[in-house]
């Protein structure tokens, strides 16, 4: 209730100050809208920018922005603006933040909701609004099983993921006794149910715990999995509570692999743990390693933001690049703009992008790596694998 | 449901139960002791003890010390802990006669009523944490590992460690120091005779506004003193760490009986056991909604707590 009312004076306060910044770009808006038919336009980033998993969106927003800054440097002016939406990851948050954004007409497309919690909470806002998404994040399968015409991902989606975090756990990691938890979350459970699937009868064990920042003491947990003798764990959820659980899992003596998904890809995992607890994790993606990404990418990314580019830095790019092409071909309404993602074929830095009826990145597109915690803190690429 | 799960695990699930419930006993006598003597619910208390899990972490970093650093020696890592404890208990302290001085003092004086301080209590604990999370931007924040745990008893599949003996020992000597002090020393019979009658104790020549300073005072040492040994066995601190052990500190301050000390001790062991048990028979999932359930089934047959409220009565 506390945090529900804080957000909503915080919200109250978000709307004031967009409020605000909307009417002044509005004016100067209208003046390059004499210079160049095509200006003058918004693309939005909704997502988290703050909270507990907050990382995994300033990584996202990042990327975003900044296709949007080079597309303006190649114009030569503020042709088209940027305008952030904090979610705050939060389900909760998401319909009210999103109501505000449905509201600014100059918007043309939407980058995110990176969660697939919050993509449930807000995308039938911007279904009803008609204003066309691409999630460079959100992998939850049944987000593509609503009709909604506006849903595109970006991604490979859990039924991907899913496979590959079992086949790794049985193949790389060969692991006969497996422990398998999630967070109650959209993501995090729907992603270990499919693990589940995926391992079958070498799963010994089961649990959920609390969501994000609603538990931090797992020994319960973690009692379960020493005494099922697993010897390697999924967790479906967010780095920080992976990395409590892993930080109490090693302190309990538990020797085995904790395994996971995309959403603890983040150094915030290791923050979590403690970097002698975290080494050797491994997560999986439906992304490239980042350094992968084509082009000059990795050394803008690293220039304009003064960090390395994180997971689906490069996906939240070329999603931006590809609502910028669509305003070059003079898709400049959200009808328009939503038909040309319908049928474009556009070959980003980190994967080539086509979606299927359903919103679906085109299943021959698909890509799944692993990587593992080394004792830089991050998530290095270990290896490519195999979703079916 | 997972009965042989919760028979094969009951050693184990009871240890860490009880270390965690020790934890929430320390952090639960600052609710029991205002409310024993103001009859107001304390809600900043939370706070009280965010505030000394950063202060902990705060003087470690100080040290070159974050969650990444090697264990430090022996003589080290006791000369550490004193001193994190030395700080979180001072952070702690000032914030709660802080929050005394600033959120409650002005109301008393004016005779506001009950729910005036009930919105300020809550209105302080929203004010502080909300702080918190804008200056840490609602990011963890990492502790030191000065603790390596380390088996100490070993019966069948349950595993006693260090730091789990750690945190029980020190909440049993912390609780039975206060109890002392309030039952024995001059300062706890004013507590106790304000508890009792505030208008005799006044006329009896006790300076009210003082004793409930103290009150406020002991309140925060102890939860400075949970602060560290949470710091210690989570690993992170978040800006609404408190909140959340604040709930289950809160109910094992009613369960044991509110305004009674002995009571928060067995509410908050209580508590912190049979959270373990649900958990391992239900599941992680219904970890809270067992523990709340049991709490009302018995206030509904001792409305009053376990051991009742005694803060104010002669024998305590």
């Amino acid at each position: 209730m506390r945090q529900v009312l804080a957000r909503a004076i915080g919200g109250v306060a978000l709307v004031g100050l967009l409020a605000g910044t909307a009417a002044c770009n509005s004016d100067s808006g209208s003046g390059g809208d004499s210079a160049d038919g095509n200006c003058g336009f918004k693309i939005a980033y909704f997502g988290a920018l703050t909270g507990p998993a907050a990382n995994l969106g300033v990584n996202i927003e990042q990327g975003y922005e900044l296709a949007i800054k080079q597309y303006n440097d190649k114009k030569g002016s503020d042709c088209i603006q940027v305008a952030k939406f904090d979610s705050q990851g939060d389900p909760g948050v998401a319909p009210g933040v999103a109501r505000n954004l449905v509201s600014d007409t100059k918007i043309l497309g939407i980058v995110g909701p990176p969660f697939s919690g919050e993509s449930e909470a807000a995308d039938p806002i911007f279904e009803e609004a008609g204003i066309p998404t691409v999630t460079p994040a959100a992998t939850r399968v049944s987000l593509s099983a609503n009709n909604w015409k506006t849903f595109h991902r970006a991604v490979a989606n859990d039924d991907a993921q899913g496979p590959a975090a079992g086949n790794y756990i049985k193949d790389v990691l060969k692991a006969e006794k497996v422990f398998v938890a999630d967070d109650q979350s959209a993501y995090g459970a729907g992603l270990a149910d499919v693990v589940k699937q995926t391992l079958g009868s070498s799963v010994v064990g089961t649990d959920k715990t609390e969501g994000d920042g609603k538990q931090t003491d797992f020994s319960a947990t973690v009692q379960k999995v020493i005494a099922s003798g697993a010897t390697a764990m999924f967790y479906g959820g967010y780095y920080q509570n992976g990395g409590l659980i892993r930080k109490q899992l090693t302190s309990a003596g538990w020797k085995g692999t904790l395994v996971g998904g995309d959403g603890m890809k983040d150094p915030g995992f290791t923050k979590a743990a403690g970097n002698s607890a975290a080494i050797g994790t491994v997560v999986t993606c439906p992304c490239s390693p980042p350094e992968k990404a084509g082009g000059s990418f990795v050394k803008d990314y690293q220039a304009e933001w003064n960090t390395a580019a994180g997971t689906y830095s490069d996906v939240a790019f070329d999603a931006a690049n590809i609502f910028l092409q669509g305003i070059d071909q003079g898709n400049t309404t959200i009808e328009k703009m939503n038909d040309y993602l319908g049928s474009v074929n556009y070959q980003g830095i980190a994967n080539t992008y086509k979606f299927t009826a359903t919103g679906e990145l085109d299943p021959s597109l698909i890509k799944v790596w692993a990587f593992k915690f080394d004792d830089s803190g991050d998530a290095v690429a270990d290896q490519e694998i195999k979703t079916s | 449901m997972n009965f042989s799960g919760l028979i094969h695990n009951f050693g184990p699930l009871t240890v860490t139960g009880l270390a965690q419930g020790a934890i929430i006993a320390l952090f639960a006598l600052g609710y029991t002791l205002v409310y024993g003597v103001l009859r107001l619910i304390n809600f900043a208390h939370s706070e009280v003890f965010l505030l000394g899990t950063y202060a902990s972490i705060i003087v470690w970093g100080f040290f070159g010390l974050d969650q990444n650093s090697p264990t430090p020696g022996m003589f080290a890592v006791i000369g550490l802990i004193i001193l994190g404890m030395v700080a979180a208990v001072v952070a702690s302290g000032v914030t709660a006669i802080g929050v005394e001085l600033i959120a409650y003092r002005p109301l008393r004086r004016r005779n506001a009523p009950k729910l005036a301080f009930l919105i300020t209590a809550i209105g302080a604990s929203l004010a502080i944490s909300e702080t918190v999370g804008v200056i840490t931007g609602r990011n963890i924040r990492g502790v030191p590992r000065l603790i390596r745990q380390t088996d100490v008893v070993v019966i069948g599949n349950t595993h006693i460690t260090n730091l789990q003996i750690l945190i029980v020992v020190l909440a049993l000597v912390m609780m039975f120091l206060l109890d002392r002090f309030i039952n024995r020393s001059r300062l706890g019979r004013g507590i106790r005779a304000v508890a009792q009658n505030p208008d005799s104790a006044a006329l009896m020549g006790v300076n009210q506004g003082r004793v409930i300073s103290l009150v406020f005072l002991l309140g925060g040492l102890m939860a400075g003193i949970a602060a560290v040994m949470y710091n210690l066995k989570i690993g992170v601190t978040r800006f609404d760490a408190g909140f959340l052990l604040g709930i289950e500190a809160f109910t094992a301050a009613v369960l044991g009986g509110i305004g009674n000390l002995r009571g928060a001790l067995l509410g908050g062991l209580l508590l912190g056991v049979l959270q373990n048990y649900g958990a391992g028979l239900f599941g992680t999932e219904w970890l809270h909604a067992v523990s709340f359930v049991l709490l009302v089934v018995i206030l509904l047959f001792r409305p009053t707590g376990l051991l009742g409220e005694s803060l104010g009565r002669a024998r305590a």
